[in-house]
């Protein structure tokens, strides 16, 4: 095939959201570089539900990986089966969303051919006929210019909200199935059931105004400042990773790729520096306000409004304001 | 059981970061070091294995010299000893070649778990550990939270996105990548600390372990990231500051 393929995540025939992203950054480079542009989806029967999402999408074909073995995810299955369609279709570039499964399995497909997949990558331009990637490093303080060296595959893959599925071209998609050969002893962890550890009691998507608390407040005993600035401006409070790691506050409060992914009306960062884990769960608020001491911390980038500078003075302060 | 944990020495986490005249990498001359920290998540959970089940917990790392700090740090918490990857290049950028490396030096260690942090706080691959496993032949599962005895083999507890979770049975030997928090991290003692100093520490010439991969990505350039949205800053005095922004909050974006 020698295009552009693009690997989608399913689950029970759901794809995943960041699976269509994936599918437009496809299409993308594909009119960029001139290159016919097809999509993979793995699994039982029940993939064929992704199959129908996927119709009315311009492809020039979508490829059906079925076996009962699919079924349940495990990077064993998963990297023999894909390892068999590149080897009969040779595409040139192979693109993933950046989802926790794809990070489970995709650096094991890439190492299976002697490649490394380039991860999370957040933008890109068309160079002489190759892609030169941009990725993030030291948490979004950095970011680097990546290329490929050697011979195709080329293994990347998209970091959430990079490219816009509303941005997808209509059109056709054929379909052709194939059955990769597999065997029950290839397979050798025992994927079990999936379970939440409680039900919700803090739905942090319907809260109108967020204030969210990260490692800049340095100890449990200063969380109360920053619920009361909260409370100043009926908001829920929110917090980073590190904050519900420590136990500081109910892993149900967290935002980020870990926890729950909000797009309210306001969004306050107090102390949060903005590693893309936590960027990825919030970055769709309308206005975001972020008080930091560092100047350079990434969440500035995403931020409407800042203020930098020691938060156990800028808060106080603030309440006040908001008092007058 | 016999536990090797593979870390890694990055720039301190609050470390001011900047890009070199080059532009090949960051200014590293005066940055302060300390140990990745995932890989710290990874290190307690060798630890906490070891108490419970007995054995040798055996610290892996590859870097310049002054990555030997990080690995006494290691041996101070706990680690029976280590094997140190001297490289040259102070950054390796490509995690085929570091893993390959790591599969030489474990060669004749014959580990029964292999643990590492998720991803590296510098250049967040997040991939040198599913590499490693595919590279050793070994089964592997990601983003751990808990690990238990199940049989001959483990059960593990894996982290998945939006608040699901998964338990894996897998048999032994194997890889994890273990997800930060899942524990409290340990302090060294004083007696542990005294001890390390004692402990071997083998060290490894990166150049002698086999062949260089041919590489097959290249870091081409770094840089600080372009601000793409506009952001008003107000950075004066406390008060005039949350003053100023109170009232663009209800004026302006009216969103109070």
């Amino acid at each position: 095939m020698s295009g552009i393929l693009a690997v989608l995540e399913q689950r029970d025939g759901k794809l995943h959201k960041m699976s269509l992203e994936a599918l437009a950054a496809a299409q993308q480079f594909g009119s960029e570089l001139g290159l016919p542009v097809f999509a993979a989806v793995l699994g039982a029967a029940v993939a064929g539900a992704a199959v129908e999402a996927l119709e009315g999408y311009k492809l020039d074909r979508v490829h059906v990986l079925e076996h009962e073995l699919l079924k349940d995810y495990t990077p064993d299955g998963y990297s023999i089966a894909l390892q068999q369609l590149i080897a009969r279709h040779g595409p040139k570039f192979v693109i993933f969303p950046h989802t926790y499964q794809v990070r489970d399995f995709a650096p094991k497909l890439a190492t299976a051919l002697g490649r490394v997949l380039v991860s999370d990558v957040v933008s890109h331009r068309a160079e002489n006929g190759n892609l030169v990637l941009v990725r993030q490093l030291f948490q979004g303080k950095i970011n680097a210019d990546v290329g490929f060296e050697g011979d195709a595959p080329y293994f990347l893959s998209i970091q959430a909200g990079a490219f816009r599925a509303d941005k997808l071209e209509a059109g056709t998609a054929p379909v052709e199935k194939m059955t990769p050969v597999l065997a029950a002893v290839q397979i050798r962890t025992k994927p079990l059931e999936l379970f939440r550890e409680s039900a919700r009691a803090v739905d942090l998507s319907a809260a109108e105004i967020i204030v969210s608390v990260g490692r800049g407040i340095r100890e449990a005993e200063n969380i109360p400042l920053v619920q009361k600035l909260a409370d100043a401006l009926g908001a829920e409070l929110a917090a980073s990773r590190p904050i519900c790691d420590n136990g500081w506050l109910p892993m149900e409060r967290q935002v980020g790729s870990s926890g729950q992914t909000v797009a309210p009306k306001m969004y306050v960062a107090v102390g949060i520096s903005g590693a893309i884990q936590h960027l990825v769960g919030m970055k769709g608020a309308k206005t975001i306000v972020a008080i930091n001491k560092d100047p350079e911390a990434p969440i500035f980038e995403v931020a409407d409004y800042g203020i930098v500078g020691d938060l156990f003075q800028v808060v106080p302060a603030l309440i006040e304001a908001l008092g007058k | 059981m016999k536990i090797v944990v593979a870390i890694k020495q990055v720039p301190a986490r609050d470390s001011l970061l900047k890009v070199n005249l080059s532009g090949s990498w960051i200014e590293d001359a005066d940055l302060a070091y300390e140990i990745n920290e995932p890989d710290a998540y990874a290190l307690e959970a060798g630890l906490q294995l070891k108490e419970k089940q007995g054995g040798e917990v055996v610290v892996l790392c590859a870097g310049p010299d002054r990555a030997g700090q990080t690995i006494r740090e290691a041996l101070a918490k706990g680690a029976d000893r280590a094997i140190h990857i001297e490289t040259e290049d102070a950054n390796i950028t490509d995690p085929l070649t570091l893993a390959r490396m790591m599969a030489l030096a474990l060669a004749s260690e014959k580990p029964d778990l292999v643990l590492t942090g998720l991803q590296s706080d510098d250049l967040g691959y997040g991939q040198t550990g599913v590499i490693l496993a595919e590279t050793m032949g070994l089964p592997h599962a990601t983003l751990i939270m808990h690990i238990e005895a199940e049989g001959a083999g483990i059960k593990v507890k894996r982290e998945l996105e939006d608040g699901w979770f998964q338990h894996v049975s897998m048999p032994l030997p194997a890889l994890l990548t273990i997800q930060s928090g899942a524990t409290k991290l340990r302090y060294a003692t004083l007696m542990g600390i005294k001890k390390a100093k004692s402990k071997e520490v083998k060290k490894l010439d990166a150049g002698a372990l086999g062949e260089k991969a041919g590489l097959s990505v290249r870091l081409d350039r770094v840089y600080t990231p372009e601000k793409t949205r506009r952001s008003q800053i107000f950075d004066g005095a406390a008060k005039e500051a949350a003053a100023q922004l109170v009232e663009k909050l209800r004026f302006e974006a009216r969103v109070i």
